[in-house]
């Protein structure tokens, strides 16, 4: 059919959906099975040759244990471990299936808070957490607190904090591992992440490593003793 | 600043880079004569002749019918999800309204999502549905732009080309191999790529941690280069595992940009007016640099109501400062900037901070670039949506000199003037009265997040965002009700084909035309003059439309953050 009409374009021609329901049909069929299956599974061939630890999930072991995932931040609150940012994933509440609750770093559902600006909500939330931020690292009330600390990240999963953040931190958590101030400075500044070809990314942290870094240096495998 | 400025440049400048290559490509892609052996055996099992061709009409046809029956087979799909193998979590089907709602985003490339991808979908929706509405969404809008583009470029013609030889030829030589690649390499920067749908692990303070892993890297790959944006996860590109490094962060960038951009220069290339082809492209990036350089001040410059609580939000050696909440350290306030102008303008619609908790002008970029819907713009429609502005600039300027408006040596009339006239309009109707609607529904307060300005432009944003196909959203709104997902599934619709068919018909009338020569009253078209011309008609047109809504979000709720005024 490669003869020239010469009827306005505009014009319904004859024929218009002539023999366009078979492709119609079999191109659903077809195209899902190639870009729905085969692609991904090819793709999940390839990738756990070439990469099989990323393709798991970049997933470190301590002792034969899986410990987490590096990429994914997880919730510290002992106060001899680095804390990461706040985190507002939510979990369904055990008391009561139709709730939820805050449950942070629940990997199992990612989630921020969508609190605008001029949210009383927000404002509320980081001044409480300003406040426990300061008496925790034994700041001067007045003290100006690295953003990073007070706010809640995107994905709720964090990995990083700043190095700002971190550095803060090393001064609180010295004392309590019997490490001298230096040695966690240096510990932080070793384990800061810097930007990609110096352009791209911001320098940070990665909590996770750091407190396995800071396990294996002192008293690995028992939980440290709180000092109130 | 001097970092950020020189990563700006560096990213600007890779991607013109890029748009010459993919043009290239793109160009032979539409115009090669041969058939490859994969292509000659689907044609056989579709029963389709490549030799055909086809009008505009039944072009569009071809279209339509085939995503329409590729949208309900997602939909008995994920309704079906509970039957269905690789499920292993058990996770049920969604109810009618949202899988209405999920089949029509990702078929129209919208990819909005009222649902959260860990607890809604199994690893099979996730590949079988999601995964291939993506690809063929992405792939009907490049199909539109090279039937589009073709109509332009013809002359005495009935035909735009084959609707099945363009699709099997863009999803096979573009789509398929070049997110085979990127996902490969996504992979290698930690993404996961697995069957398995869950890890387990015990914290070191001893809790258990559920990690849900599955096929992400090949979900990404397309969702960025097909302009997609849909989440594996709730939260986006915001998860680590779906955005794990500052690289990946700018590769996803970089797939977004690529299509949009290449196909101004495939349009140069395939009318031989490589000038005319530059003159789109700087469209695009003069709008694109405005809305960046906005964002990227109102995030760096923090919030002052958290300044007073003494929130330290200055850029320094040891962080990266800026308004922090709802954003990933990874990325801080430069590359986030960047993602924000990237994926609104190209509207993909991922993301890679929380949109909802922007600062106002933050928040005003996206939804200002998503109401234009042609700073770069999606895969093929972008394009489309901007020759559709360059026809309305040469009528308006044929008509202040009183000669006939001509474009690319085609006299533009009332027919072509209609049918620019109706793609023009139904964005705006379609926005502002959906969310006219929203905003008298005795409903819609139980969905809202914010209260406020802030909770109008939760709801505007919705409708803009369903509308331009782009599907971002101010995450805080409750979308998953029958009323928001049957009318923004409606809404999507709308925005998608009623931009789609008539510029189609506009291709095929114009393809029907005589080219002549240039005369001496002839509006040169390929000049700066021209593009700056085209820029201030897209803000007029396009923006003047939306600012009185977007007074009563965005700009007030800046007015009222700088005398302190909040809301519970």
């Amino acid at each position: 059919m490669t003869t020239r009409i010469s009827t306005p374009p505009l014009a319904v021609t004859q024929g218009l959906f002539r023999g366009l329901w078979r492709p119609v049909l079999v191109s659903s069929v077809l195209f899902m099975l190639l870009t729905g299956l085969a692609y991904p599974a090819l793709t999940t061939l390839v990738a756990n040759l070439l990469f099989p630890f990323q393709a798991q999930g970049s997933l470190l072991e301590r002792d034969g244990q899986v410990v987490g995932s590096v990429l994914i931040g997880q919730a510290f609150s002992r106060p001899e471990y680095f804390q990461a940012r706040p985190s507002v994933t939510q979990s369904v509440d055990p008391n009561d299936a139709s709730k939820t609750v805050t449950t942070p770093y629940n990997a199992g559902l990612s989630g921020a808070s969508n609190l605008g600006p001029t949210s009383q909500r927000l404002l509320d939330a980081v001044k409480e957490r300003a406040e426990a931020y300061r008496a925790l690292n034994g700041l001067d009330p007045q003290a100006a607190v690295p953003v990073d600390a007070v706010t809640a990240s995107a994905s709720g999963l964090d990995p990083h904090i700043s190095v700002a953040n971190a550095l803060i931190q090393a001064r609180r958590v010295a004392p309590l591992r019997h490490l001298p101030e230096d040695a966690l400075l240096t510990l932080v500044r070793a384990s800061t992440e810097t930007r990609t070809f110096g352009l791209l990314g911001e320098p940070r942290v990665n909590v996770l490593q750091l407190n396995l870094a800071l396990d294996a240096l002192a008293t690995p495998h028992q939980p440290p003793v709180v000092t109130e | 600043m001097l970092t950020v400025l020189l990563e700006f440049a560096l990213v600007l400048v890779l991607m013109t880079g890029l748009a010459v290559l993919m043009g290239r490509w793109l160009s032979r892609v539409f115009s090669h004569p041969g058939h490859a052996l994969p292509e000659r055996l689907t044609y056989r099992l579709l029963g389709v002749d490549p030799r055909e061709t086809m009008g505009w009409a039944r072009y569009g046809s071809a279209l339509l019918l085939s995503n329409g029956a590729m949208m309900l087979f997602g939909y008995l799909l994920l309704r079906l999800q509970g039957s269905l193998p690789i499920n292993p979590l058990g996770l049920a089907a969604q109810t009618p309204d949202l899988a209405f709602n999920t089949a029509a985003s990702f078929i129209t490339n919208t990819n909005w999502q009222a649902y959260s991808g860990e607890t809604s979908l199994s690893n099979f929706s996730q590949m079988a549905v999601i995964t291939f509405l993506m690809f063929v969404g992405a792939t009907s809008g490049v199909v539109a732009a090279a039937g589009f583009i073709r109509g332009l470029s013809r002359s005495s013609a009935t035909d735009i080309g084959n609707y099945w030889v363009d699709f099997t030829r863009i999803l096979y030589r573009v789509m398929l191999p070049l997110c085979f690649v990127m996902a490969l390499v996504y992979v290698w920067q930690g993404m996961p790529q697995t069957f398995a749908s869950q890890a387990l692990a015990t914290t070191l303070e001893g809790a258990r941690q559920q990690l849900i892993v599955g096929a992400v890297a090949s979900f990404e790959s397309i969702k960025h280069i097909g302009t997609n944006g849909g989440g594996f996860f709730s939260m986006n590109a915001a998860h680590p595992f779906e955005n794990p490094t500052p690289l990946t962060n700018i590769l996803h960038i970089f797939s977004m940009l690529l299509i949009p951009s290449a196909l101004t220069y495939a349009f140069g290339s395939l009318l031989a007016r490589r000038r005319q082809g530059w003159v789109f492209f700087g469209t695009f990036l003069v709008m694109f640099i405005g809305f960046l350089a906005v964002v990227y001040f109102a995030e760096q410059g923090g919030n002052p109501l958290l300044t007073q609580l003494g929130v330290d939000q200055l850029l320094s050696a040891t962080q990266s400062g800026g308004n922090m909440e709802g954003k990933e350290l990874r990325f801080g306030i430069a590359d986030t900037s960047l993602f924000i102008a990237t994926t609104t303008g190209a509207t993909t619609g991922s993301v890679n901070a929380m949109h909802d908790s922007l600062m106002p002008m933050g928040g005003f970029v996206p939804m200002a670039q998503m109401m234009l819907n042609c700073v770069f713009g999606g895969d093929g429609v972008g394009f489309i949506n901007l020759i559709q502005y360059a026809l309305l600039t040469v009528f308006l300027v044929g008509m202040m000199i009183g000669r006939t408006p001509e474009f690319l040596g085609k006299r533009i009339e009332a027919r072509e003037m209609k049918l620019v006239m109706l793609s023009v309009l139904a964005h705006p109707i379609c926005i502002l009265g959906f969310t006219a609607l929203a905003a008298l529904w005795p409903g819609t307060l139980d969905s809202l997040n914010n209260v406020g300005p802030h909770g109008f432009s939760e709801v505007l944003y919705a409708y803009t965002s369903g509308t331009a196909n782009n599907g971002s959203a101010f995450a805080g709104l409750n979308a998953n009700t029958p009323f928001f997902n049957t009318t923004l599934g409606f809404a999507m619709l709308l925005g998608r084909f009623f931009t789609l068919l008539p510029m189609l018909a506009v291709a095929g009338s114009l393809a029907f035309k005589k080219t002549t020569p240039a005369g001496a009253g002839t509006i040169p078209t390929a000049t700066p003059l021209f593009m700056f011309l085209v820029v201030f008609v897209v803000l007029v047109v396009g923006g003047l439309t939306f600012l009185p809504a977007l007074a009563l979000g965005p700009v007030v709720e800046q007015l009222q953050l700088l005398s302190g005024q909040t809301y519970k």
